[in-house]
């Protein structure tokens, strides 16, 4: 691919054929590259629907639990994932609510109010925070939470070891969107008189508001699908747990990775597409919300 | 496409490198509410420096201990043994994940930016918001099922392909063919894998930083005679690079950090195997070792060894963001 | 063929014996078959019930009778057991650290572990001795694929010889002597191992160590300490791999293989060829010794047993508890589920999922250390 390296030319002649050509090819390439990445899309979610659909629609995969489930070979019925749903849900909402927040504010000061050395060394961190794998964070976790202050595991703390790794995404991708907000725009509210902060959550945040949605949905999509923590940190359970404060809690992940231990088995693969299936929707779900927010908030200005 | 945060852009927005927008001391700063929320604001700042301090003394003071207890060099030796006496080197580690993470990118940019392109500048209206609905798809795949999908149906696709590639080209020694590795679950086809997981991430990004382009510019450009082409090549791009550079750092991170799909997928190799370059070999990124030998940990010295290899993670991308860093300073000097 | 089998037969038996079990699902969430239909498994069982939901996390090679328990001990007792394949070192771990009330580990607490005295550590952390009780038996099988070839007869220093890269062809002739009448193909033989650590490689290498230390003279480990072979995450990997790969061998845990139908070698420990039934694991573990003290009942496997009729590579798992626990109705709970385990009803359906129950020898101690939890 040409195109990053490309160097910009401040003259344009006559349109040659070569130009002609090179724009030509430039669309087909651009085109293609379009095309190509469907190819790993179609086929993955092809896999997903025609290994998991259809046990969305067995009548227990909504309500029930895996209580009662047998050891592989034995148990002939799916029974539901219902437990590992509402976690989910729960780990990743409180996920968002410790992890928007930070992210959103913390892009505000490194565009509106960082400057200096603070601004840089805050920036460089939150990349640095992008690289540290999942892992690593939740073994930081689990020594923060148990060995240093002797405290037994609880869901939440899954949450907190996720929200690490879905900080650096919103705040990278809500600073990007900040920082393409025009200046005119802050000006004239100030001219207004208008105070800085009024400025920032009145005019630049809705401005930047899409921007700011579709990365806290990858945001969401990342940690949504992030198994390594929840195995350290929020044990599974066969049993539905609506307390994050407190037990095991499962999750889609580590229902999905229980079940590959069996993958062998007849049921138990089902049980895992059926996870997988369901995840994959859940994230889309979230997502259509997410931008349905954004077009709402739009149209309100 | 300019227009989707509804707000109409002035003519003379500046380009993305701009300085930092209207100086803090020009607005009206004095007040309680801009008090409170400027402090917020810092506050959240300094949180998150202070978040990756700790993981910095952690991963220290837990690596410290087992690396004075470490028989073999640290930084070469290729063999992993963390029962006493302990003997563990990073090398095969570090090179397995930068091999699979600079070819996962090597392929995932040019894709990302040619699909952003297409997306912003060339899809057709009725096409642009659905066909970005279906690259933001691929996000929402957990790694656990490329994990699943990559190492169970795709990697034997790919086995007779890489058969391929290293018959014709084995005289590389990047695609010299190992003994011992049959399948198709190598560093090179791990790299594809963390190219796709990588590519939405990388996508989003740069097409909300291309949708942003001024149409001055563009119109410009195109007043000028320009192509279609010509016009992406010296508006939009040049407009979008530190956008891209950014995105790509961010897809960078997840790819060296990347755990369970990686670990699902990679053929590890036996302990002390032959060293090789070649990217058609097995072995295990740093976070891959992680988190297979996770479920025997201990927490003593044994786990400082996997510590240790986390900490080489952690200054990796401390290195590789601070160079990202540089060359974009240097691009914004540049179009200033 | 002779253990698919077993699998089909085993499925069918498990009908009968576990109508219990099987009650339990039908009303998945009912609470009120106690009485009614708890009855033939858990006779013992039932009258030892505390109330109590237990947390434990250990093991992956127990998962599945601990599923199976989970079950069960519902319906006998409508208590939930949340176990959790973590791994038996990060099951220590947990346990150690007061996470869960009981641990399920591949090896004994030790007093000579890499990082100090666990026996110690568990000590403060319970507030009372902890002990190690032997409870779920697991062979682990060695899996081949070879095409065309449906039985194999490997003697310890072959398996050693095979794992160790000495031997690299399937037709070699060290292979086609002990197995005359087999037609062995000309594939070269690919080695898969766990790339996790794992108890089932510790015991597989403390096995070819013990019963081959002329061909393998590395010392047992949790991480493969071969000098071939290709890695492959959990045994469900391992299984998948040599499934996919023609001249494939690897071990795995019983289970595993018979789950993607692969078959499986017969050792011959020196008084000829062994198929691996739940017969012939329980063979091999009778003729295991207690090395632990007081209640204490970590055993020593003699992996070079010459015994007639034994299957060798068997991993005995353990569930790690405290005998006094600080919550007088927690260690109730725990010893109503022990109890549980060791019943016999219970132990003689573990052969229906591939493990072995224990030898009576055993399981009278196991039931006397059970007794003493408080």
């Amino acid at each position: 691919m040409s195109s990053t390296t490309a160097r910009p030319e401040v003259t344009f002649g006559s349109k040659s054929s070569g130009r002609a050509i090179r724009n030509t090819v430039a669309t087909v390439l651009v085109w293609a590259a379009f095309l190509i990445a469907l190819i790993p899309l179609g086929w993955i979610m092809w896999t997903v629907l025609t290994k998991g659909l259809h046990v969305l629609f067995t009548g227990t995969w909504w309500q029930k639990d895996q209580s009662g489930a047998l050891p592989p070979g034995f148990d002939h019925n799916v029974r539901g994932a219902r437990h590992a749903l509402v976690g989910t849900l729960e780990m990743s909402v409180v996920t968002s609510v410790i992890a928007i927040p930070i992210a959103i504010m913390t892009a505000i000061y490194l565009v509106e109010y960082g400057r200096g050395k603070v601004a840089r060394l805050v920036s460089f961190m939150v990349d640095i925070l992008s690289g540290i794998p999942s892992i690593v964070a939740a073994l930081f976790i689990y020594a923060i939470w148990v060995t240093t202050f002797g405290l037994k595991l609880i869901p939440v703390c899954a949450s907190i070891a996720l929200a690490m790794l879905m900080i650096p995404v919103v705040t990278r991708s809500t600073e990007e969107m900040l920082k393409l907000v025009p200046n005119e725009l802050r000006e004239a509210s100030y001219a207004l008189g208008v105070p800085k902060w009024k400025t920032i959550t009145r005019v630049v945040l809705p401005t930047s508001l899409s921007g700011i949605v579709t990365g806290a949905l990858l945001g969401f999509a990342r940690v949504a699908g992030e198994t390594a923590p929840l195995i350290l940190l929020a044990a599974y359970t066969q049993y539905l747990n609506e307390n994050i404060f407190s037990g095991n809690m499962a999750a889609l992940p580590t229902m999905i990775s229980t079940e590959f231990s069996n993958i062998g088995d007849a049921v138990s693969s089902e049980r895992l597409w059926g996870a997988a299936c369901t995840l994959i929707l859940l994230v889309l779900v979230i997502n259509l919300l997410g931008r349905l927010v954004g077009r709402l908030a739009k149209v309100k200005k | 496409m300019s227009s989707i945060t509804g707000v109409a852009l002035p003519e003379e927005t500046p380009s993305g490198g701009q300085p930092k927008p209207l100086d803090a001391d020009r607005a009206s700063t004095g007040r309680l509410g801009d008090r409170i929320f400027g402090g917020a604001a810092l506050g959240s700042g300094l949180l998150i420096v202070v978040i990756v301090t700790l993981v910095a003394i952690f991963l220290l003071a837990q690596a410290v201990p087992a690396l004075s207890k470490d028989h073999a060099n640290f930084l070469t030796s290729t063999s992993w043994v963390t029962s006493q006496p302990m003997a563990f080197g990073i090398a095969q580690l570090l090179w397995t994940t930068v091999a699979s993470s600079v070819v996962a990118l090597l392929f995932a940019v040019p894709f990302a930016v040619a699909i952003a392109l297409f997306l912003t500048q060339y899809a057709p209206a009725w096409l642009a918001r659905p066909a970005a609905g279906l690259i933001d798809l691929l996000a929402a795949v957990p790694s656990i099922v490329f994990g699943l999908w990559g190492g169970f149906i795709v990697a034997p696709k790919w086995a007779p392909i890489q058969h391929f590639l290293s018959d014709t080209l084995g005289w590389i020694p990047l695609f010299k063919p190992t003994a011992g590795i049959t399948g198709g679950n190598t560093i090179f086809f791990v790299g594809i894998i963390l190219a796709i997981m990588i590519l939405p991430i990388i996508t989003a990004l740069s097409r909300e930083v291309f949708a942003q382009t001024p149409t001055t510019h563009k119109e410009g450009a195109l007043a000028l005679g320009a192509t279609k082409w010509e016009m992406v090549r010296t508006a939009v791009l040049p407009f979008g690079r530190p956008g891209v550079i950014s995105a790509s750092m961010l897809g960078l991170g997840r790819a060296l950090g990347e755990t369970i799909a990686v670990m699902m997928i990679i053929s590890g190799l036996p302990n002390g195997a032959k060293w090789t370059w070649s990217l058609f070999n097995g072995g295990a990124t740093f976070a891959s070792k992680i988190a297979s030998d996770a479920s025997e940990f201990s927490g003593g010295l044994s786990t400082g060894a996997y510590i240790a290899a986390g900490l080489v993670l952690f200054i990796l991308t401390f290195v590789v963001n601070a160079i990202a860093r540089i060359i974009i300073e240097r691009r914004k000097d540049f179009s200033e | 063929m002779k253990v698919l089998r077993i699998g089909q037969l085993a499925a069918l038996s498990l009908a009968g014996s576990l109508t219990l079990a099987a009650c339990g699902s039908a009303s998945n969430d009912s609470s009120s078959s106690t009485t009614s239909s708890g009855g033939n498994t858990s006779s013992s069982a039932a009258s030892a019930c505390a109330p109590g939901n237990l947390s434990a996390a250990g093991s992956t090679a127990q998962l599945n009778a601990m599923t199976q328990a989970g079950s069960g001990y519902k319906t006998a007792c409508n208590a939930e057991l949340a176990y959790n394949g973590t791994g038996s070192g990060a099951g220590i771990t947990s346990f150690l650290s007061k996470q869960i009330d009981f641990a399920g580990s591949d090896s004994a607490l030790s007093s000579t572990a890499k990082d100090g005295d666990e026996f110690a550590k568990a000590k403060t952390a319970c507030g009372s001795d902890a002990i190690d009780l032997p409870m779920i038996t697991g062979p682990i099988a060695v899996a081949f694929n070879v095409k065309g070839v449906t039985k194999l007869n490997l003697t310890a220093s072959l398996v050693a010889k095979i794992f160790a890269g000495k031997v690299t062809t399937w037709n070699d002739k060290a292979i086609a002597d002990a197995n005359s009448g087999v037609t062995l193909p000309a594939t070269p033989i690919s080695v898969f191992f766990r790339s996790d650590s794992s108890g089932t490689t510790d015991n597989f290498t403390n096995y070819l160590n013990t019963a081959a230390p002329a061909d393998w003279t590395d010392a047992h480990s949790k991480t493969w300490t071969g000098k071939v072979g290709q890695g492959k995450a959990k045994s469900a990997g391992v299984g998948q791999a040599i499934k996919a790969t023609d001249g494939g061998i690897g071990y795995v845990e019983w289970s595993y293989a018979i789950q993607n139908q692969l078959p499986m070698a017969a050792i011959d420990n020196g008084a000829g060829p062994v198929e691996l039934t739940a017969d012939s694991a329980g063979k091999a573990v009778e003729a295991a010794t207690i090395k632990g003290t007081g209640g204490d009942l970590s055993l020593k496997i003699d992996y070079a047993t010459k015994a007639a009729g034994a299957y060798p590579i068997v991993l005995v798992t353990y569930e790690i508890v405290c005998t006094k626990y600080a919550d007088a109705a927690k260690g109730a709970a725990v010893k109503s589920f022990m109890s549980y385990l060791a019943s016999d009803a219970f132990q003689s359906s573990l052969t229906q999922i591939g493990s072995a129950p224990l030898p009576a020898s055993i399981l009278d101690k196991v039931k006397a250390s059970v007794a003493t939890i408080s």
